[in-house]
């Protein structure tokens, strides 16, 4: 019964060498569907209470406490229903494989974590809003839910509660904006995947306009073992101020690119240095973006900050998706913001002027100064189109986003932006992985 | 209906747009997948992507005429399903080839070499993105990060996810992918 002893590792202890970890047999042998057993014994203001009192905050980017989101869905018996809960499984944020990972190593995880989350806000009708391209989980999950209706899990009366709760699966059809939550609800809806204005915030007034909760994949994962191993044991798990553990991930050219399961508060050096083996051969570390595609860049000095939400924020970068992306001394910084900005202006809704408008023309500038036919007048335009898309301007969070390894590139990385106009060509036109 | 201009035929990579004036069937079984997912919605607008895929999954892509008899199916107009039908990545208004190749263009990606593979890819082919070859085999479509940055360069194609790729492995896994577009047809 060691496993059933508060475990360090609680959301990849389930994650075997096993082709079939998945299962639902050997997720249960691991101690699978004790969380969701335990709070069906329990009162769903209590499960609510537990989960306030763990300090979870969502995974999916933003960070914002999991339970004070959810304190907002209206409770009793004349509250609107159905109640709605989706897990936002569409991770398409560049650099991020987290999701995925989990959805196709632990699907039963990510439902029980969806069941516990029914039950605590007495939702009738859960949604995994799963991205397209991700043709294996899909597979997996639509099994995983089979599983849970034959084996009592889902459906009429739970497990003797009288709690009844369904479970389906929404295929996406392919665009970032999805994952945004009100978009996402949209998409639901079988509408463009606009973003919706706020408030009526979506846990009021959601789905078909009731009230619906959308968490990340990772935040659903981690509520079996808040509620099977308390609030107290969550909190310990953490390194600094956050609580609970994280999936952390390292790509780009490190030696051993991957996902490890660590304590929030793991220091970037360690996950670039110790978990992603270091800087391949012949190649300098240049700078990273800590949490995705749409974080700001950190540099070397910055190595020893802690992956904690309020630590990296003080840097002035995010938390994000807490998968870093590597920048090496041979790829050209301003290449890598151009693919970045010119994902996000592919991937805009066009809802908003700075964002439809403003990044494609970002990426006409960083295009003309990444050729060699830039001035320095470039420099502030585009500085000046930062702040337009700034939060606030926009509707959403995607052109704020989007902006942010800019803006931190054109502060760390300026003498490559000048070289560039100097010189009247790329400085790393040599390097082997540019331009070929 | 305004007639649609035929484009040039002998134009590699391009295909003639149906006219719109064509009509087709929704066969039984498309509409029985239809009927179910419009089942689960309080509206029918809210199965349009549903639907819209699941005339994909039979056809290939969503012609203009199938999307007229989708309308008169649905009782949703045409310009709505089409403003779905235009939003999203993965719903296709134009014919694809047999396979369509989805190498992955995200950052990670391209940090390892992920911009040889897609230029390699389209070198083999004799197309760019978002074209056909002739022999209607390939599409080329690269996506955003595929989530699979730990194994870049990545490719989704047939289902399938390709890691690790550089261009040697590029022939090999489109021979693979063309001699099983070869059963299908
Ligand atoms: C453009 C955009 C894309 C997003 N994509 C995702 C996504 O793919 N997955 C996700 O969990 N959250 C995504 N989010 C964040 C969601 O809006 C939402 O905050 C999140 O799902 C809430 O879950 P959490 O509190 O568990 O993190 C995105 C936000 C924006 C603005
Ligand atoms: S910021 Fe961009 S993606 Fe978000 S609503 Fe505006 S146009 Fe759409
Ligand atoms: S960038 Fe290609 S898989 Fe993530």
């Amino acid at each position: 019964m060691s496993e059933q002893q508060a475990p360090s590792n609680p959301l990849t202890r389930f994650i075997t060498d096993d082709e079939n970890c998945w299962t639902l047999e050997q997720y249960q042998t691991h101690g699978g569907y004790d969380g969701l057993k335990k709070a069906l014994t329990m009162t769903s203001p209590d499960v609510l209470e537990t989960i306030k009192q763990s300090g979870l905050r969502g995974r999916g980017g933003a960070g914002f406490p999991t339970g004070l989101k959810w304190s907002f869905v209206p409770q009793g018996d004349d509250a609107p229903s159905p109640k709605y809960m989706i897990v936002n499984a569409d991770e398409m944020e560049p650099g991020a494989f987290k999701d995925r990972w989990l959805l196709e190593k632990s699907p039963h995880q990510i439902l029980e974590g969806l069941i516990v989350g029914g039950f605590t806000l007495q939702a009738d009708i859960g949604y995994v809003f799963i991205r397209g391209d991700y043709y294996l989980a899909i597979e997996r999950i639509e099994k995983a839910i089979q599983e849970c209706y034959d084996a009592g899990l889902l459906g009429k009366n739970i497990q003797g509660s009288g709690f009844d709760y369904d479970i389906h699966i929404h295929t996406s059809a392919g665009r970032y904006i999805c994952g945004e939550e009100t978009a996402l609800i949209n998409s639901l809806e079988g509408k463009r995947a606009n973003p919706r204005a706020k408030p009526p915030f979506p846990q009021v007034a959601g789905l078909w306009g009731k009230p619906t909760i959308v968490n990340n994949v990772e935040t659903f994962c981690n509520l079996p073992h808040i509620i099977n191993f308390g609030p107290d044991w969550f909190k310990g798990l953490g390194r600094c101020k956050d609580a609970g553990t994280k999936i952390f991930g390292v790509s780009g050219r490190v030696k051993t690119p991957g996902l490890w399961e660590l304590p929030m508060g793991t220091p970037i050096r360690e996950l670039i240095e110790v978990h992603g083996g270091g800087m391949c051969d012949g190649y300098k570390l240049k700078g990273y973006l800590p949490g995705g595609g749409s974080t700001d860049f950190l540099t070397e000095e910055h190595l020893d900050t802690p992956m904690d939400y309020d630590e990296i924020g003080k840097v002035r970068s995010r938390m994000g998706t807490g998968t870093i992306i590597v920048l090496d001394d041979k790829y050209c910084p301003i290449e890598m913001v151009i693919n970045l900005v010119k994902f996000f202006a592919q991937e805009s809704c066009g809802w908003c002027t700075p964002c439809r408008e403003g990044l494609p023309w970002g990426v006409e500038i960083l295009e003309k100064i990444e050729q060699g036919r830039g001035e320095m007048c470039d420099i502030e335009q585009l500085e000046a189109l930062t702040r337009f898309a700034a939060p606030g301007n926009t509707f959403c969070a995607l052109a704020p986003g989007a902006v942010e390894p800019l803006q931190s590139a054109l502060n760390y990385y300026r003498d490559d932006f000048i070289k560039h106009i100097e010189q009247g060509c790329c400085p790393y036109e040599a390097g082997e992985h540019n331009h070929d | 209906m305004p007639e649609l201009i035929q484009p040039n035929k002998n134009k590699p990579g391009q295909h003639p747009i149906i006219p719109t004036n064509e009509t087709v069937e929704l066969s039984e079984s498309e509409i029985k997948q239809i009927n179910d997912a419009l089942h689960h919605v309080p509206f029918a607008s809210g199965a349009s992507i549903d639907a819209l895929k699941i005339i994909q999954q039979h056809r290939g892509w969503v012609s203009d005429a199938c999307l007229k008899a989708l309308s008169d199916h649905m009782k949703v107009s045409t310009a709505d399903l089409d403003a779905v039908a235009t939003f999203y990545n993965l719903i296709f208004r134009q014919p694809v080839g047999k396979v369509v190749l989805h190498p992955c263009d995200g950052i990670s990606c391209d940090l390892m070499g992920g911009k040889k593979i897609r230029k390699c890819l389209s070198k083999k082919l004799g197309i760019g993105n978002g074209q056909t070859t002739a022999d209607d085999q390939f599409t080329l479509i690269p996506l955003p990060c595929l989530g699979a940055c730990d194994k870049a360069p990545v490719m989704i194609a047939s289902e399938k996810l390709f890691e690790l790729m550089d261009e040697n492995s590029v022939a090999n896994i489109l021979k693979d992918l063309s001699s099983k577009a070869g059963d299908k047809s």
